[in-house]
């Protein structure tokens, strides 16, 4: 038996991409951030983008390369406090972001993942966020029903990948990966180093090959995954 | 930084029992790590996927995978666990996060929480703030007892929007500690050179005195 070989370009995984299309991000920040895929997208131009995502990374890096070539009409995210860009847009009525409290959105992500529907919770029951969701009494407690996150596409970053798409992710590079993983009809995943079948611990495995669909190897890295000297 | 407010951040760093797991938010709670002794049993958490955070790192040593919420970059310890943000949200809403110090723009006299948007001016989003606020199992704040334009942080009714309801336990800042308690705001330690008066006149929300000395801290 053998393992399908997932790898191709990143001109090739990207262009599957339509406009319109819904696109999972990963990465906290820098790190996990799939920057080469997101400047594949910028050079190639899709528009009209939904793009989830927990944050819009900083000025002139990863998401706001999109925000500011037009790409993107809807953020949904957890944060964009380290963009000016995004919360302009935002203010200016150019960018629709819906706010999603942080573990919910991971958490929407995960069920969605995880073939169901939504799941009920009293986070941010309080506030603004609260908004427009339905209540539901139940054991009684009252909570909301917080909806299952799916996208078209996630892109992800991976420290290292085998060509059928087994990921492992490095240190805090992890975050919303592996969650989006599970979560998108089309899961791309660029890949610092790409392993031989096998070189990866069964034991070790953060994302099952499974759940991946494009393994896109990076010949080098952009200077933007480096240390950020701020 | 102040004396005042290194003397709010030495008191905030008592509150850390041997044992806990806790999150400190961005900015003023962060400093209150180098105040630790430094053989303490403690787990600190970050909401982006680290328990057990080591001590930050200068830029020429930093792993760029490697950081706190906030965007510092930290090191690992002997015993530190990387993980995934639902299983991150996962234990602070499934109770295991026993203690967060978070920052405030306001803080009511019934525990309400006001700290992710100041509505025109100043919208990044909650980020985590939200669950920390709701689910920690103690939530202390540090913050300024006024803020630049001298105004009361700690107020009778929070005009901005609310991160969480009735989920202070205690506030740290630059002139007191008050608990949160159902009877009200109760005044509980004042910082060395001031007066029980200076606090009350200071602060919006009418502050319960117990009778007695109060501590000086």
């Amino acid at each position: 038996m053998r393992f399908q070989d997932k790898t191709t370009t990143i001109e090739a995984a990207i262009a599957e991409i339509p406009n319109g299309a819904s696109v999972m991000l990963g990465g906290f920040g820098v790190p996990g951030t799939p920057f080469c895929l997101i400047d594949e997208l910028v050079w190639q131009g899709q528009t009209g983008l939904t793009i989830i995502k927990n944050d819009a990374n900083e000025t002139g890096m990863g998401v706001d390369h999109l925000l500011k070539n037009g790409q993107v009409a809807r953020l949904i995210t957890t944060h964009i406090g380290l963009n000016a860009r995004a919360i302009e847009m935002m203010n200016a009525g150019d960018l629709k972001v819906e706010f999603c409290a942080q573990g919910i959105l991971a958490e929407r992500i995960r069920t969605a993942g995880a073939g169901l529907h939504g799941f009920l919770t009293d986070i941010a029951i309080d506030t603004e966020l609260a908004e427009g969701k339905h209540r539901v009494e139940l054991d009684g407690r009252i909570s909301m029903v917080e909806t299952a996150l799916k996208a078209d596409f996630a892109l992800l970053h991976a420290e290292g990948a085998d060509p059928f798409g087994n990921l492992v992710y490095a240190a805090t590079a992890r975050n919303f990966n592996p969650l989006m993983a599970m979560a998108a009809t089309q899961v791309i995943a660029e890949t610092e180093t790409l392993l031989p079948i096998g070189a990866i611990d069964p034991n070790h495995v953060h994302t099952p090959g499974p759940f991946v669909d494009k393994v896109v190897t990076l010949n080098e890295l952009t200077k933007e995954y480096a240390v950020v000297q701020r | 930084m102040s004396n005042a407010k290194i003397r709010m951040i030495r008191r905030a760093a008592r509150e850390i029992e041997p044992g806990m797991v806790v999150n400190l938010g961005i900015g003023l709670p962060t400093q209150v790590i180098d105040q630790l002794p430094p053989d303490m049993p403690v787990c600190l958490h970050s909401e982006n996927g680290i328990s057990g955070i080591g001590p930050t790192q200068p830029y020429d040593k930093a792993d760029r995978n490697l950081i706190d919420a906030g965007g510092a970059y930290v090191s690992p310890l002997p015993g530190s666990a990387y993980f995934d943000s639902a299983t991150s949200f996962a234990l602070v809403r499934g109770g295991r996060l026993d203690l967060t110090m978070l920052g405030a723009f306001e803080v009511s006299m019934t525990g309400d929480l006001a700290n992710w948007k100041i509505p025109g001016l100043f919208t990044p989003g909650a980020g985590g703030g939200i669950e920390l606020a709701q689910k920690a199992r103690k939530v202390v704040i540090l913050t300024t007892h006024q803020d630049r334009k001298g105004r009361s942080k700690i107020v009778r009714q929070c005009s901005l929007p609310l991160t969480a309801k009735a989920c202070v336990d205690r506030v740290f800042t630059d002139m007191a500690v008050i608990d949160i308690s159902p009877e009200g705001p109760v005044l509980r330690e004042v910082r060395e050179g001031l007066s029980v008066e200076d606090v009350v006149a200071a602060t919006d929300a009418p502050l319960i005195v117990p009778k007695g000395e109060i501590p000086r801290f």
